[in-house]
């Protein structure tokens, strides 16, 4: 080993992560004990018959995991990241076959009482597999070809989630994007992704023709900003590709949807206003969060998530609850907070001179960041309604489990590589 | 390492702190720029639950409660709680419930289904005013049939089942009603007849508010802010009736089996003191639950007609009792004194009509009073729409009508007392039309002896009683005395009106009234002990035996009590009504009858089947 002088000397796992960790956990069970409470009702802490009983057992498992994480050899996971990866599809695909329906999605196991979603275990999986084809990938070939692999790495489990019928987990598996940009993946290719997602939205909030018009004016645009002859084929070339995309669009969203999905597709992009249907539960949810107000309602204080009238108030929509009884500022605290683990993550996976470790690293940023992006997003209104929850504070413990574990073989790889 | 690579660190960092600002931003908005969503939330989770106050209660003029509530418990049913529980493995043993409710296992199935149509989620009714026992052994072991509970209402209930005409009934507000007065909502209670009705406003009370929290599916979850901004109900205010409920219950009781009326009057107040209508009902009959079919079952009943109150609706024709007032009004107007002499033969013949009498002689105005004379009262008729001060027998009409209006018929006294009728005095314009133009005194002089075209209800009679008895003025006649509390008056009639008959004119009619008793037509109303002054009439009746007629007032030197007795084909005023009235005064005056066999005779007789 070389390089101390490098990095900061770390005597230990970084409790950082672990403080932020536990504040993230703590508020997350407050927040669902408050969404269950009743005023006169008994306090039951370790009953099977309140959720935050139920949390609280889950938080007890999750700390015992994360303990035995860390009493684990690190070598270990390296070896076997692979195999963790395989095994946790496998699980997936069983689930396909056994598992039970819940709310919609055939993607849970049922133990006795206990419901388990094995997707949230994928996400590590894949992580630790997306490290291991980093780390390892050294001969010229093998660099050319793994961008391919690395997509494969991640379509798999993506295909599986969405056969699972869980189209929000699905996408989750597409933020490793953001540790393939790390690990040089061209930006123009990510570029023209999000063009491909701007050109969808544009076709279907207005229509094709404003869509190719406004493509022409750019088009025309970029041959004034830069009329190299090599840029000027690129563009013709994406604007080709664009008009197909338009049409392709135009004519998937008209002929091949359902009018109930074009329904949900068209309230998310605000096109039509549904106020009973699938508009209702954005509407309670922004009635929650805004009637916070600056300092919020107080603790279980709020009205909106005890009474039911947000959905899914203690799973997805759990940031409702803090909205509304700490107001704008628990939520910038809480963004906050979450804002200092990501960070915290990213610069201590810099720091690593292993590239597995720091590739692993920026997976568990990359999920954390896509979940709460996604879901902080869809309450206030600037997502659409996509399932996926407040990574340690949602209430469920396949979710919480899988985010202890994926953080947790992270500070347990990054002490050992220090 | 590619420090090209290390770069992309930063980038990202930035584009994640970006996307966070805009998040902050849009939360900046929601909660602080953007105002209505406050109101949004308390509207979605709090109701106002309106509180109804209890109804005010009713007491007659001795304290007596006449009108108190009861409650009921209605058991109620939410579908949903109770199949959760099921579904949750609780033990809900279906048998036993239909049990303890007297059902079978199927009305029960169909009862669930039913409130389940109406909603899962909200409460509906499932079996309605449980007895108090049914109640009280159910409340044992409620806690065993979740999903139930009771509920309290309260219903009218009358201890003592008398003057439900003049108590009246209450019952839902229908949608007209809400319309009118904000005040009501769907499933209130509101008086419609009697003085639930003229007295809604004070027995109602003023509602009061709860603000509960509710969730998504409008189910109940407890106060809002601990109750501290609820508005408590305001009871009802407490009634006092002029009614003396044992008169009443007496003179119901008198009038058994008979049709007609009996109004008694304090004279000195306007206070009515009972007000019969037979045949009547129970008012017990018209609450809660069986008041709709019981209320279609004394509607349908077209033979005794038991809903209409004939103290005040029925028109008769005032018969002889009318002559009071036609003496009266003769000496107001000067074609009269008490020393004026008529002689009767067999009667007052017009043309070739005869209006018989009995050959009564020479005879004046005392005497004519005390043996009804007829030929009297349409000489002193005719004399006085036809007296020469009047230049037209309409100027002459009109002022006879105008007397009569001030001795109160011919018009409403729009009193505390519901749905009267004004009675009938035509006016000038009917007898014109009638006679086309050509008219005199004696066209019209059978109304000089109660007959033809005059009607009066039996409160008019009862009321010029009265006036009779204060020699010239009378106090609207009315049902309630105090409100809220027995020291606060009911202070809507007292103004004290004066009729337009001059004080010293009673005399000779009041001489003429107690010679009836003592030794005239109305002898059958005579007691040792208290002198009467009374006019009997026979109201002739073309649909069969005349109407039996007695107006009276006593004690004569200080009137206490002015009554009109009416009962339908009753034959001669003497024969029936002239003894009931005297029963009335007796036990008012005595509060006991002395008289046991005239009280036996007259309640036994039955003039209806």
């Amino acid at each position: 080993m070389f390089g101390h002088s490098h990095t900061t000397v770390h005597k230990g796992f970084d409790n950082v992560l672990i403080i932020l960790y536990g504040i993230l956990v703590l508020i997350g069970w407050l927040t669902i004990y408050s969404t269950s409470y009743k005023p006169g009702s008994d306090f039951e802490l370790f009953s099977l018959n309140t959720y935050y009983g139920r949390q609280l057992i889950w938080i007890l498992i999750s700390v015992a995991t994360a303990i035995a994480i860390l009493l684990i050899d690190n070598k270990l996971i390296q070896t076997y990241a692979y195999p963790i990866y395989i095994f946790f599809l496998l699980l997936n695909i069983l689930v396909l076959f056994l598992g039970t329906e819940i709310s919609g999605a055939k993607a849970w196991i049922k133990i006795g009482s206990i419901s388990l979603q094995p997707i949230e275990f994928a996400k590590f999986a894949t992580a630790l597999a997306l490290a291991k084809l980093f780390s390892e990938s050294k001969t010229s070939s093998e660099k050319k070809m793994i961008w391919i692999y690395a997509f494969i790495l991640i379509l798999i489990p993506a295909g599986i989630a969405l056969l699972q019928d869980d189209t929000g987990s699905a996408l989750v598996f597409f933020s490793f994007i953001i540790l393939f940009y790390r690990e040089g993946f061209s930006p123009f290719i990510i570029f023209l992704g999000f063009l491909a997602i701007l050109l969808f939205i544009f076709t279907i909030y207005f229509n094709e023709l404003y869509t190719i018009t406004f493509l022409v004016i750019a088009l025309i645009i970029s041959f004034f900003i830069n009329n190299d002859k090599k840029y000027i084929t690129r563009n013709i070339l994406v604007f080709i590709g664009s008009i197909i995309l338009i049409f392709a669009v135009n004519y998937a969203y008209n002929d091949i949807l359902q009018p109930h999905q074009r329904q949900r597709i068209d309230t998310i992009l605000g096109k039509s206003v549904d106020p009973k249907g699938a508009d209702f539960n954005l509407n309670q949810s922004k009635i929650a969060i805004g009637s916070g107000g600056f300092f919020g309602k107080g603790y279980l204080k709020g009205t909106q998530t005890k009474l039911n009238f947000v959905p899914e108030q203690r799973t997805d929509f759990i940031f409702c609850g803090i909205g509304e009884e700490w107001g704008f500022l628990g939520c910038v605290a809480l963004i906050a907070i979450y804002l200092a683990l990501i960070i915290r993550l990213i610069t201590q996976a810099e720091k690593q001179r292993n590239a597995f470790v720091r590739v692993y690293g920026y997976g568990v940023a990359s999920v954390f960041f896509f979940h709460l992006f996604v879901n902080i997003g869809m309450t206030i209104g600037l997502m659409p309604v996509i399932g996926i929850p407040l990574p340690l504070i949602s209430y469920g413990g396949s979710s919480l489990w899988g985010f202890t574990i994926l953080l947790f073989i992270f500070i347990r790889l990054q002490y050992n590589n220090n | 390492m590619n420090p090209l690579l290390e770069k992309r660190k930063n980038i990202i960092i930035v584009v994640m702190i970006f996307f966070m600002a805009i998040y902050v931003i849009k939360l900046f908005s929601l909660q602080i720029i953007e105002k209505g969503y406050k109101e949004d939330a308390i509207r979605n989770a709090i109701r106002e639950i309106n509180v109804i106050p209890p109804r005010g209660l009713i007491f007659d003029r001795n304290d007596s409660l006449i009108v108190y509530n009861e409650a009921a418990y209605d058991l109620m049913v939410i579908p949903k709680e109770m199949k959760e529980a099921i579904d949750q493995g609780a033990i809900f043993d279906t048998l036993d419930l239909c049990h303890v409710l007297d059902i079978p296992i199927e009305e029960f199935i169909k009862r669930i289904e039913k409130a389940k149509a109406y909603s899962p989620l909200l409460p509906s009714v499932f079996a309605q005013q449980m007895s108090k026992e049914d109640y009280g052994f159910l409340q044992e072991k409620l806690y065993r049939f979740p999903g139930f509970f009771v509920q309290n209402r309260t219903l009218r209930h009358y201890p003592i089942p008398v003057a439900a005409h003049i108590l009246g009934y209450i019952g839902e507000v229908n949608d007209e009603q809400i319309r009118k007065d904000s005040y009501y909502q769907m499933g209130d209670y509101i008086g419609i007849s009697g003085i639930e009705k003229s007295y809604e406003e004070e027995l109602r009370g003023v509602k009061g508010k709860r603000m509960v929290l509710v969730d998504v599916n409008n189910r109940e979850k407890g106060p809002y802010k601990n109750g501290d901004e609820d508005i408590p109900a305001e009871p009802g205010q407490d009634l006092w009736c002029t009614i003396d409920v044992e008169l009443q219950k007496f003179g119901e009781k008198l009038m058994s089996n008979k049709k007609g009326s009996i109004v008694a009057i304090e004279p000195q107040t306007g206070e009515i003191l009972c007000i019969v209508s037979t045949p009547s009902y129970d008012p017990n009959l018209l609450v809660g639950k069986a008041r709709s079919k019981n209320y279609a079952k004394l509607l349908m009943d077209s033979i005794n007609v038991p809903l209409y109150n004939r103290a005040l609706k029925a028109m008769y024709p005032p018969g002889s009792t009318f002559k009071l007032a036609n003496g009266l009004i003769g000496e107001q107007e000067g074609v009269l004194t008490r020393n004026t002499v008529y002689s009767c033969g067999a009667g007052y013949s017009i043309g070739n009509h005869i209006v018989h009498c009995h050959g009564c002689g020479s005879i004046n105005l005392v005497q004519a009073v005390q043996r009804s004379c007829n030929t009297y009262f349409c000489r002193a008729f005719y004399n006085t729409v036809s007296n020469s001060r009047y230049k037209s027998i309409q100027d002459g009409y009109l002022a006879w009508k105008n007397h009569i209006n001030s001795l109160g018929f011919g018009q409403k006294f729009n009193t505390d007392l519901p749905y009267e009728s004004s009675g009938i005095i035509p006016s000038v314009e009917y007898f014109n039309k009638k006679y086309n133009g050509h008219w005199n005194g004696n066209s019209i002089v059978s109304m000089g002896i109660g007959q033809g075209e005059v009607g009066s209800t039996p409160l008019q009679m009862a009321n010029f009683m009265a006036i009779i008895a204060n020699r010239g003025w009378y106090y609207k006649p009315h049902v309630v005395k105090a409100i809220g509390a027995k020291n606060k008056p009911n202070t809507r009639y007292n103004e004290k009106i004066y009729c337009d008959i001059e004080q010293r004119h009673f005399d000779a009619i009041i001489e003429g009234m107690l010679c009836v008793v003592t030794s005239g037509t109305g002898r059958s109303a005579k007691m040792d002990d208290i002198v009467i002054a009374g006019k009997t009439g026979t109201a002739q009746n073309p649909h069969g035996a005349d109407h039996s007629v007695f107006a009276c007032f006593a004690p004569a030197k200080d009137p206490k009590i002015a009554v009109f007795v009416l009962v339908e084909n009753g034959g001669f005023g003497a024969s029936v009504a002239a003894p009931i009235a005297s029963l009335i005064i007796e036990y008012y005056l005595h509060r006991e009858i002395k008289r046991t066999d005239l009280e036996e005779r007259m309640t036994s007789l039955k003039l209806i089947r």
